[in-house]
């Protein structure tokens, strides 16, 4: 359903919605994978975002992504200078992920304090994208909710005992979706939440033993 | 949201309303939130578009490539022209303006996209500006604006690189024109005319920018396409009508940016961008951004 918030907006730094706005945006959720601004950054451009993203700004945007700029902020015009002030070391690569991939097309690799993520994601036009891969498991991140990502040991009544940990902090689920690579390998999850999860939930939730990793990713678009 | 405009003219026709009224009472359904608090998104939305107008206005601005810029500044100081001292001459250059901003990375508000963001503000406050229109009103322009683009991504698609340029600057000059005609006092069913006579001056318009770059032909197209939608303003408000139904012409739009070359569709493969002189300039300004970044 289109909104008519969608229509007018968003306020953003120019010049292209999908190659600069959208771009910016991915770099936002990279940056939250991370946990924080990241030491290091490797960024693979696919299709047009190879071939005409350094006139749009493209990798100015990912890098004022992963500083935390949002799309508005007019810092992303020398977000690649503050990111060496920053301690920010990021590397562009020129790549094909794949010959169906979206033209717009980044793979993200970031690292803070020894831990790592990956990322694999699209700017589908207009400021809206879609990340497609977390550390290898096939996702659909927007963007347009609070979400929490997390990596937990494949057991029974896990879905059961985090949603009752986000209902006791009274968090509504818009979306739940669970994935893993094999039976009895590790389940990927990712929660879209209507509300902010707050810091507390995210606490509860790594304590738990079985919960290898967890992440909040602020919503970065949408109305 | 509404699917088509019809369905709108004739929900505030039979309530007695505005298009803008009938559209923040649809986003207030639909997105759980009150049509004030749309109206302050809306209000931030026109803050920012006059911000870019002036920047662009009297800022010496250049785009990344140097291929645009300072264009709004040259128009504004010249009295050379037939339109010298009217509101179509000062629409010109506020679209040329906020294109121009957006060119050089400055912040604008994508309506409906980043590349066709110049010709919404530049009929909205040029004319509010010649009228002494109220920024109320001009809110409630943005709001059937939003309607009417919502319709248009509904029934065709807002993206160059889907159906061409008449998918963005010629989808912002039908969301203009029908804002537009609302707020200067036309009906309604003017407002349904005043856009189907703007889009279908717009059809088949190709996206061809050099090197890809929202840059050239965009910032001057911005401008072009706000003249085309003050000729759909001023026949619609004289009681014009257009034969074809607006949501007709909507769909033949989509229809038409389906069957476009994909060279017509912001790849830099044809039009203006595979010109000798549009191939080499673009070779050259590429080659520019590069070195200054390193």
């Amino acid at each position: 359903m289109v909104s008519l918030l969608d229509i007018i907006g968003p306020v953003m730094v120019g010049p292209s919605s999908s190659h600069t706005a959208g771009a910016c945006r991915l770099g936002l959720l990279a940056r939250a994978l991370a946990g924080g601004t990241p030491q290091s950054g490797l960024l693979q451009l696919h299709g047009s975002f190879a071939r005409t993203g350094e006139g749009h700004g493209t990798d100015k945007a990912l890098v004022a992504g992963l500083l935390g700029f949002r799309p508005d902020d007019e810092r992303i015009r020398e977000a690649l200078q503050i990111a060496e002030r920053e301690g920010l070391s990021y590397r562009f690569e020129k790549t094909t992920i794949a010959d169906a991939a979206h033209p717009n097309t980044v793979r993200i690799s970031v690292e803070l304090d020894g831990n790592s993520a990956t990322m694999l994601g699209s700017s589908l036009g207009a400021g809206r994208i879609l990340v497609q891969e977390i550390d290898g498991y096939p996702v659909e991140v927007t963007g347009n909710f609070h979400t929490i990502v997390l990596v937990a040991e494949d057991r029974k009544g896990s879905i059961a005992r985090i949603t009752g940990i986000l209902a006791e902090h009274d968090i509504n689920i818009a979306t739940l979706k669970l994935t893993r690579k094999e039976k009895g390998g590790d389940a990927f999850m990712v929660i879209e939440c209507d509300e902010s999860p707050d810091r507390a939930a995210g606490r509860e939730l790594k304590a738990l033993d079985w919960v290898r990793w967890t992440r909040r990713l602020d919503k970065v678009s949408g109305g | 949201m509404y699917k088509a405009l019809a369905d709108a003219i004739r929900d505030a026709e039979s309530q007695g309303t505005s298009l803008a009224e009938v559209a923040l009472a649809a986003e207030a359904r639909d997105n759980g939130r009150t049509p004030a608090e749309i109206r302050a998104v809306l209000m931030r939305a026109l803050v920012v578009m006059r911000s870019a107008i002036d920047q662009g206005t009297t800022g010496d601005l250049r785009s990344a490539s140097g291929l645009v810029g300072g264009d709004a500044a040259k128009l504004r100081s010249s009295t050379a022209g037939p339109l010298a001292e009217t509101p179509f001459r000062d629409v010109l250059i506020r679209a040329l303006a906020v294109q121009e901003v957006n060119a050089a990375m400055g912040v604008i508000v994508a309506a409906p996209t980043a590349g066709g963001a110049g010709v919404l503000p530049a009929i909205l406050t040029g004319l509010a500006k010649a009228r002494g229109v109220s920024d109320e009103k001009v809110v409630d322009g943005l709001a059937t604006a939003g309607l009417i683009g919502a319709v248009v991504a509904e029934r065709a698609s807002l993206s160059g690189a889907e159906g061409g340029c008449q998918a963005e600057t010629g989808a912002a000059a039908g969301m203009a024109a029908g804002a537009a005609t609302e707020m200067l006092g036309g009906t309604p069913s003017q407002v349904g005319h005043a856009v189907a006579l703007t889009m279908q001056g717009t059809l088949g318009l190709v996206c061809d920018p050099l090197g890809g770059l929202v840059e050239l032909p965009c910032v001057f197209r911005n401008a072009t396409g706000s003249a085309i939608a003050l000729a759909g303003i001023e026949m619609a408000l004289a009681g014009i009508t257009f034969a074809i139904p607006v949501d007709e012409v909507i769909d033949v739009m989509g229809e038409i940016g389906r069957e476009m070359d994909v060279r017509y569709r912001e790849t830099a493969g044809g039009g203006l961008a595979a010109t000798p002189t549009g191939r080499k300039l673009a070779k050259e300004r590429l080659y520019q951004i590069k070195r200054s970044d390193a």
